[in-house]
């Protein structure tokens, strides 16, 4: 068995969510490449578990199963994100979610509000204690 | 060349290729599909490595699950069937970034290990690999079911959208459930800033 074809598919296979992750507008095309990266990884995991002589026996393999359960655990949280935001914006285009908080609209009213009503109920007792 | 290396070659070339259809097809459940195929030659990869329960692992997990949870995302955000031409952004950053890391790596990897040839170790079977999950590594595994409760919490949280956004969503449900923090917090502080008194006083 020559290690460098799987190393190799590994590599490109990486390349290829990489260059997925960037390209891709579509929030689920986005987390298909994620899956794509995390795919290349368990790959140079197992190649490695059976090229290297480790101490502990299938190592590898072991780290193997452990990031498909994490890829599984990933993608419930992720694909609970990607329905917020349609159920919020009605699209699911990554390029258009604001990254800053936005100014105008119902979630941003209401932390504005809040703090006035609950900072000087922190403030005073604090300033109690420092007398 | 050995036999496993034709079968790894093939099957890599399937991986790569249904790899690379996935991230350029027009088609949103095409996609989906093709992650399959990439998905299945990569369980093939790992049971001419040896990898016996991570093969079988990945065909139940990621081929049944992950791939049917993405096929539920593409239906329930209400994707076109046929192609859709908005799906990417321009590409020439994307290219230059996938492109360098994939092929760095791969020239990295090529002489690294040149055309070694390496004898198959003893197969990863259940037996042996439950082993060594259950002696060596049973605290990681043990906090990764503690992480995988706290994901599906977390995915709970996420798609009800009456926990905790109650407050944000109405008006008049917000101005009557927002004095209940407050008039629940300012005695727990009033009571705190008591305690800082008195601990104060007895110095």
């Amino acid at each position: 068995m020559r290690p460098v074809i799987p190393y190799v598919t590994a590599a490109l296979l990486f390349g290829l969510g990489a260059y997925g992750v960037l390209r891709r507008r579509n929030a689920v095309l986005v987390l298909m490449a994620v899956e794509l990266m995390l795919n290349a990884v368990n790959l140079v995991l197992v190649t490695a578990d059976t090229t290297v002589r480790a101490q502990l026996p299938h190592a590898g393999q072991v780290f193997a199963l452990f990031v498909i359960v994490l890829a599984a655990a990933e993608i419930g949280v992720g694909l609970a994100i990607v329905l917020q935001l349609y159920r919020l914006r009605a699209s699911v285009a990554v390029d258009e979610v604001p990254l800053t908080e936005p100014s105008a609209g119902s979630p941003t009213e209401r932390p504005a509000e809040s703090p006035p009503g609950s900072r000087p109920a922190r403030s005073a007792p604090a300033g109690e204690v420092t007398r | 060349m050995t036999g496993a290396d034709v079968l790894l070659l093939a099957l890599g070339a399937v991986a790569v290729g249904a790899g690379a259809l996935v991230v350029t097809t027009r088609h949103l459940v095409r996609a989906g599909l093709y992650l399959v195929v990439c998905l299945g030659a990569l369980a093939g990869l790992y049971l001419v490595l040896t990898a016996e329960l991570v093969a079988w692992v990945q065909v139940l997990i990621y081929v049944g699950a992950v791939v049917v949870l993405l096929l539920f995302a593409v239906m329930l955000t209400r994707a076109p069937i046929g192609a859709s031409d908005d799906l990417d952004r321009p590409g020439w950053p994307a290219a230059l970034i996938g492109g360098g890391t994939g092929l760095g790596l791969a020239a990295l990897l090529v002489d690294a290990f040149r055309w070694t040839r390496v004898d198959l170790p003893e197969p990863g079977t259940a037996e042996r690999l439950g082993e060594q999950v259950f002696r060596t590594w049973v605290l990681p595994f043990e906090v990764l079911s503690v992480l995988l409760l706290a994901a599906l919490v977390g995915a709970v949280v996420l798609s009800r959208p009456d926990i905790g956004r109650r407050p944000a969503d109405g008006r008049s449900l917000g101005k009557a459930g927002g004095p209940g923090p407050d008039a629940a917090g300012r005695p727990g502080v009033g009571a705190g800033g008591d305690q800082g008194a008195d601990a104060g006083g007895h110095r």
